[in-house]
């Protein structure tokens, strides 16, 4: 759906898996190795697929870290060495996508500049916080976890899959999504509006906001330039820059911007800069998105909306509304939600869908909303976002309608591997919270406690 | 809590209701719903409630009432009572959150509980329509958590262009707050919670002392009766200290003491506070309320309990959805709260938060009441509000389908006999 270059982001997660399984060996002492390459098969549920129509008594088969099918009871062929898993009563849906979180106590840009590309949040990422079990509690799989809307241009974005399954990930190295390169996948966030303005050096006005940005894409676009001319030769390139070089990659479609913008005119101000510098975005929360809802449909670009209990808060936001994700969609614009935990809590963003439905979305693009419209808006939708053969195993079982206050997540599964299940009283703790829930999670200490303990015995 | 004191205010502000609804007094209105959840008594199926005057005149079988002509008719799905927001500050705090629309939290002096809510309670207030629109037809709302004694609260309708035709009781409670937010930098005080404590204790036995002396002059005024007299025994009395009223009257339970707290260890101090000085306090936020169930129990308080979708953070790290159920089981009173929201959503919508507690643990019949009846005995209204009876307030909250369900609508919400709009979805 999206020109950006596709080839950077060839699956590599079967080679994380193998890491994966590397590092649980250190483990197997008292663990049976998980078996890689074990096939499953979920019969009887109603699977929402998210790219074809709903199957109301469907078969998921999930083989290692992938899906392999997924399709009506009868239609589909399980393999013989398939364990079985009768899901009847259950729904399954694509694990959730959200393309604005905040999860993780995350910063980015400080406060000396008002444009830091070349600040990256991978950098900031606590992985032990509890809001990333929150995530997993709320069917969430993907997040693009992005810096603060309190800059014009606030650092690089990343991209995660919530690999927490077993003892979970010790840096954030375990939970990235890289590219065949190896290199971590992130977008770029921006913002206008009134939380970029500030004392100078932070501008005061929505032109010198535009302006501010628009002399760094230029002054990237001279720099970029230079580095062509080089021919890459090492003597005649410029010094490296890592703000600039940032821009470029955003202005070549190597990395998407995920624009934080309110106001109608400020969305138009989006579109416009997006056009005159051929960068590709992604506009965020667009609180007024409904009133220039065909200017963004002509534009192409989408939009990943914020769903709130109420609006105001500031003025930006006071005209925003149930019906924004209606009004887009109709008009043609594709529409995702987001959680911008901690705005909204991960473990209720089926429920920011479930509004949109409320004020008249359609029921099936507010759940792709939840999940391939988010992988699209993340570049990630050949690996992520519905369930199609070849796609990551990353799904939900619930025991209803996602959409329904009274359903819960009963587990959600990532790669192939169960990462939240309700029913296991560790992980209920973050999905109903108690004592305990607002702790960092416990470091996997390999072997330490084995060792402790045979010590002791002996 | 001192009834009379309460019920002479909800008399003074009836009045000021009944002469706002006056020109339509006469006016039937008569809603029609597939199921009633009166709250009081078991829910009518195929119901029909008849308002006039503002109140409800009959309540029953849709079949066995007789619809006056030229009533206005209403048809539902469900119909609950208004309800109940037991701590908002919306109406002091508005939509747009600039100095403009924000009068929740004035911190010049961390202790100003003589702060009123009357005087700061914008009626027309956007947020005020905008929870309407949703069900919600009265609001306990005054000032924010934020400062170790911030202000006062009112209890109002949310209909009326002034303060006096929303009001349904004044100065209803004095509100405190034992969090980091209310503790101070540098060399302000309070920077300690044991500082906080000390202020607060200082302050009350300030108002033990000044009640005493009034009391002192005002027996002796009982008993004389020369105008010599009174006038001499007038002088007996302390300049007056509207602060130390305004606590005097916490002492003597005309007023509650609501405090914010959400760590234990200040709920804890909130308990060890109420004992000291002998006075009913309401526990507000109360995110660790869930570990200190015994102690909540053994000392008889209400708890106002935190929005079910509070972020779990800071000093609510800890909170729960199970905590409604888990109090419900327990017995303490609670009912739940829109709370103060200082950025977005600026408004909680208690139909949202009890819905959530409704779907983690609290079943549908006491997530409703904590947002209708319940709410209305903690606030003392219950006479007036809370229930679908035959005399009290004709306040409905009409829906197409389970209030509670993400895609249901609230279609109509009646106040006082009166139809307003329910949620829009254009």
């Amino acid at each position: 759906m999206f020109p950006i270059h596709r080839r950077t982001f060839v699956r590599d997660s079967a080679r994380l898996a193998v890491v994966g399984g590397l590092i649980g060996k250190c483990s197997t002492s008292f663990a049976r190795p998980y078996p890689l390459e074990e096939t499953i098969a979920w019969t009887n549920a109603k699977i929402v697929t998210a790219s074809t129509p709903i199957i109301d008594k469907g078969v998921l088969i999930v083989r290692g870290s992938s899906i392999i099918d997924v399709g009506a009871v009868g239609q589909v062929a399980i393999p013989s060495n398939a364990k079985v898993v009768d899901a009847s009563d259950r729904w399954i849906m694509p694990g959730l996508v959200c393309t604005h979180s905040h999860v993780g106590g995350v910063g980015a840009a400080d406060g000396s500049s008002p444009i830091q590309p070349g600040v990256r949040i991978l950098d900031s990422i606590n992985v032990r916080e509890p809001g990333f079990k929150r995530a997993l509690a709320g069917g969430l799989t993907t997040l693009n976890i992005m810096p603060g809307s309190g800059h014009l241009i606030s650092g690089q974005t990343v991209y995660c899959k919530l690999r927490y399954a077993g003892h979970g990930p010790s840096t954030i190295e375990d939970i990235l999504i890289r590219d065949s390169n190896g290199k971590a996948i992130g977008g770029l966030k921006m913002a206008n509006g009134t939380n970029s303005q500030g004392d100078a050096p932070f501008p005061g006005t929505r032109g010198k906001s535009a302006f501010l940005v628009r002399e760094q894409y230029i002054k990237a676009r001279e720099y970029n330039a230079k580095v062509i001319a080089a021919k890459d030769n090492p003597d005649k390139m410029p010094p490296r820059d890592l703000h600039l070089e940032t821009l470029v990659e955003a202005m070549q479609r190597k990395r998407i911007v995920h624009h934080h913008t309110h106001r109608h005119d400020d969305i138009v101000t989006v579109i416009r800069l997006a056009q005159e510098f051929g960068f590709h975005v992604v506009l965020h929360h667009v609180s007024e998105g409904w009133k220039v809802a065909k200017e963004i449909a002509a534009s192409k670009f989408p939009c990943s909306i914020i769903v709130l209990d109420s609006p105001g808060g500031k003025l930006e936001a006071k005209d925003m509304a149930f019906k924004n994700g209606r009004v887009l969609d109709e008009a043609g614009v594709r529409v995702a939600f987001h959680t911008d935990d901690w705005i909204t809590d991960s473990r209720l963003f089926a429920r920011s869908a479930a509004l949109a439905v409320r004020a008249g979305m359609n029921r099936d693009k507010a759940l792709q909303g939840l999940t391939l419209a988010g992988a699209e808006m993340l570049g990630l939708e050949d690996r992520i976002g519905s369930l199609a053969p070849g796609k990551d195993a990353d799904f939900v079982l619930l025991n209803g309608d996602p959409l329904s206050v009274y359903t819960r997540v009963l587990e959600t599964w990532v790669e192939g591997k169960k990462a939240f299940d309700l029913s296991n009283p560790d992980d209920r703790l973050y999905a109903e919270g108690g004592a305990g829930a607002g702790s960092e999670l416990d470091p996997f200490l390999c072997c330490y406690a084995q060792a402790w303990q045979v010590g002791g015995a002996k | 809590m001192n009834r009379k004191n309460i019920l002479r205010n909800v008399t003074l502000a009836g009045l000021a209701l009944l002469s706002f609804a006056q020109g339509r007094a006469d006016d039937v209105v008569v809603v029609k719903a597939k199921k009633i959840i009166t709250v009081s008594g078991k829910p009518i199926e195929n119901g029909a409630i008849v308002c006039k005057g503002g109140k409800i005149v009959s309540v029953g079988d849709v079949a066995s009432l007789s619809i006056p002509p030229g009533a206005i008719v209403k048809e539902a799905i469900v119909v609950t009572p208004g309800l109940i927001d037991v701590r908002t500050c919306v109406g002091l705090s508005g939509i747009i959150n600039v100095d403009h629309d924000s009068d929740q939290l004035e911190s010049s002096s961390p202790l100003q509980p003589e702060l009123r809510a009357t005087d700061a309670y914008n009626a027309t207030e956007e947020l005020v329509e905008y929870i309407r629109s949703f069900g919600v037809t009265t609001i306990h709302t005054g000032h924010a958590p934020g400062e170790l004694m911030s202000g006062q609260t009112i209890v109002a309708k949310t209909i009326g262009n002034s303060v006096e035709e929303s009001l349904l009781v004044d100065g209803r409670a004095v509100c405190a707050t034992l969090a980091e937010a209310s503790k101070k930098s540098g060399k302000q005080s309070p920077g300690t919670r044991g500082k906080q404590m000390a202020m607060l204790r200082t302050l009350m036995l300030e108002a033990v002392e000044y009640r005493k002396k009034t009391s002192k002059a005002t027996d002796n005024t009982k008993t004389t009766d020369s105008k010599e007299a009174v006038s001499k025994d007038t002088g007996d009395l302390p300049p007056r200290n509207l602060r130390l009223e305004t606590l005097v009257e916490v002492l003597d339970g005309k007023k509650a003491l609501l405090i914010t707290a959400d760590r234990a260890q200040d709920i804890a101090s909130a308990l060890r506070f109420a004992a000291e000085f002998g006075i009913s306090i309401w526990l507000d936020s109360a995110a660790e309320a869930h570990t200190m169930i015994p102690q909540i129990q053994a000392s008889k308080v209400t708890v106002l309990l935190h929005p079910s979708m509070a972020r779990a953070s800071g000093e609510k790290a800890n909170l729960s959805f199970e905590t409604a159920s888990l109090l419900r089981k327990s017995g303490i009173p609670f009912a739940i709260q829109g709370g103060f929201e200082p950025y977005v959503p600026k408004a909680r919508v208690v139909l949202f938060e009890a819905a959530v507690a409704a779907a983690h643990g609290l079943s549908r019949e006491d997530a409703i009441e904590s947002i209708t009846l319940s709410p209305a005995k903690i606030l003392g209204i219950a006479d007036r509000v809370g229930s679908i009876e035959v005399g009290k307030d004709a306040d409905l909250a009409l829906y197409d389908g389970d209030p509670f369900e993400y895609t249901t609508h609230c279609v109509g919400v009646i106040v006082n006999g009166k139809v307003y709009n329910g949620e829009s979805s254009k």
